[in-house]
């Protein structure tokens, strides 16, 4: 007979009685025993509160529910529609127009700006404090801000482009009411909030590039620019990668900054996904229909995390 | 980019700070106007002409007073101080327990685990929000502080567990190994040797589930409708808005006093806070 001693446990030397909760005691030794406890009250909430939640996001897509009334199976048709939707088409055009020049700001801003902060600097904790401050303030509050400084009649930003020469009265740019400029707005308050996450953690990135590298390449004849495409840019591609797909998940899916400063307006020009989903499926009422327009940012997840992991396992 | 070694001082400021100050003003101004803005006289703040970076005439302090005295704002306070402390205590402990299996146990579908945590922090709440409407109702929990404790973990605990996770594998083996010869159990060691060993990570996580509680918008939204329950984002953006007019010297000094907490935390912690994002990154 084979002893079977589970890894990790004392051997205890006398067994007394086999009191039941002396056997407890052992059993509750065994590595899996102990694993599957502690991880059963995650596992559980993720099951009740997302796994599930997923499930039901997808009957009522392909329902017609509406709040207070249960729905019935209806096919695709949710989906059908919104393609034929101009409201929906022109979201999906926003949604990428507002990620993509969104990303691209905060990656290369918060690339100069972590340069910027690898260098020896007196203050460098305020510095950091500083810059890192909207990122931690709640979004929704700052953006309340930004509402009064984009304000069509007070705009600080408008009266001091007048007073610099570049428009030619304070009322003469409606940001908030006017289609590319809302857009430019919005994007303005994302790379505001998001910029601070992108240069602490690309500084981070930097700080971990051993110096004899540089110093290498210098007795090697490279100069500033060199250094920088040869060894920075490469040794950065890890935390870029990382970053650039976390962020691109968390743009796409926002909701504070459009919801506060525009409600998607003016005319739907700002509508993201989620400001969409919410205007149509609890505002209006139509859920399945909610439902549909959320789901819309899966495809695009599961092509980002399958992304991410190829990443991660690379390393 | 290193530093350039005998770098004139006064090269150094152009080369060095001068550019840090777009950046600077960039981050730091809106705060700068939205407390100029909420300590100013109604006359003055709409008045058109006016400078509207500083204050002429006289600081001030009836937006304060009108927001504690005649709106619920001291309750959407509480409310957000009782949902986010309660949220964070039940993730954080949840992460504890998950992130510590995950570094040592090994068992069947340890590594599955790792990655389900993983990929459900990358399914946002605002594809989970409209059904979670649906599950809060029936649960029986809308409309009221219970329903965010509940929901709030979903998004804490995966990014909690995979703070710690990195915490917890830099503890080394042996003396929780030392301690289990002795005859400690696996939970004994872990609260009496891991936890203390690990405690910078655990503060970190703590401060991260507190602010991203404090800061969250959509949930609140969504699940609370009656102004006593709501929670501070939700409340100084919907509630402070009569009709058509915006009392904005209340609204920025609502902005204001709504993230005190965060600001607090954030002074005296700054360095985890960054040394959070720092892990993330480098993972």
């Amino acid at each position: 007979m084979i002893i079977d001693r589970p890894k990790g446990t004392a051997i205890p030397i006398y067994i007394q009685k086999d009191s039941l909760w002396r056997r407890l005691r052992v059993y509750l030794q065994r590595d899996a025993v102990v694993g599957y406890l502690l991880i059963s009250p995650a596992m559980t909430l993720l099951l009740i509160l997302v796994a599930y939640p997923f499930w039901i996001a997808l009957y009522f897509s392909v329902s017609n529910t509406m709040v207070g009334s249960p729905g019935s199976f209806v096919g695709l048709r949710n989906f059908i529609n919104l393609l034929d939707n101009s409201i929906f088409l022109q979201t999906l055009q926003n949604s990428f127009v507002f990620t993509g020049i969104s990303v691209f700001f905060k990656t290369v801003l918060g690339l100069t700006l972590a340069l910027l902060l690898n260098q020896k600097l007196r203050f460098k904790r305020f510095i950091r404090g500083a810059i890192l401050l909207p990122f931690v303030i709640p979004t929704a509050l700052s953006t309340l801000g930004w509402w009064w400084m984009f304000d069509s009649l007070y705009s600080v930003v408008n009266w001091t482009l007048y007073h610099l020469g570049v428009i030619a009265s304070t009322s003469e740019l409606n940001w908030l009411g006017t289609a590319h400029l809302a857009m430019a707005a919005v994007i303005i308050v994302n790379v505001w909030r998001g910029l601070p996450f992108f240069a602490i953690s690309i500084l981070a990135g930097l700080v971990a590039i051993p110096q004899e590298l540089y110093e290498a390449a210098e007795t090697d004849g490279a100069g500033r620019v060199g250094k920088f495409f040869y060894i920075t840019l490469p040794l950065l591609r890890p935390v870029l990668v990382i970053v650039v797909l976390f962020s691109t998940i968390f743009t796409l899916s926002d909701f504070n900054i459009v919801y506060v400063l525009t409600r998607g307006g003016p005319v739907n020009s700002t509508h993201l996904f989620a400001t969409l989903a919410n205007q149509v499926g609890l505002v209006s009422g139509n859920i399945g229909e909610g439902a549909a327009i959320s789901l819309f940012l899966f495809p695009i997840l599961v092509i980002t995390v399958y992304f991410q992991l190829k990443m991660i396992r690379k390393d | 980019m290193s530093a350039k070694k005998n770098s004139h001082p006064v090269k150094r400021i152009f080369e060095v700070y001068l550019p840090l100050v777009p950046f600077l003003i960039f981050a730091l101004f809106p705060f700068y106007f939205m407390m100029v803005t909420s300590f100013k006289g109604d006359a003055e703040l709409y008045e058109l002409g006016a400078i509207p970076f500083w204050i002429r005439k006289g600081v001030v302090l009836e937006h304060y007073s009108f927001l504690l005295n005649q709106t619920p704002f001291l309750t959407w306070i509480s409310n957000s101080l009782l949902a986010s402390a309660l949220s964070t205590m039940i993730s954080v402990t949840m992460s504890i327990m998950a992130a510590y299996s995950l570094a040592r146990l090994n068992f069947l579908g340890a590594h599955s685990f790792g990655i389900i945590i993983f990929i459900t922090y990358l399914v946002p709440p605002a594809l989970l929000f409209l059904p979670l409407s649906q599950v809060v109702h029936k649960l029986g929990l809308s409309d009221s502080i219970w329903s965010l404790v509940v929901t709030y973990p979903t998004f804490l605990v995966p990014f909690c567990t995979w703070l710690l996770l990195g915490y917890f594998k830099n503890v080394p083996k042996e003396i929780e190994e030392c301690a289990m010869v002795d005859g400690a159990t696996r939970f004994q060691a872990l609260i009496k040797i891991v936890l203390p060993v690990a405690l910078p990570g655990i503060i970190c996580a703590t401060l991260f589930a507190f602010t991203l509680s404090w800061n969250e918008f959509l949930y609140a939204l969504t699940f609370i409708s009656s102004t006593a329950q709501k929670t501070a984002t939700v409340g100084i953006t919907a509630d402070l808005i009569r009709g058509d007019i915006f009392y904005w010297g209340s609204l920025m000094a609502g902005a204001v006093l709504g993230s005190v907490p965060i600001v607090i935390a954030y002074v005296f912690f700054l360095d985890y806070y960054v040394s959070g994002l720092t892990a993330g990154a480098i993972k």
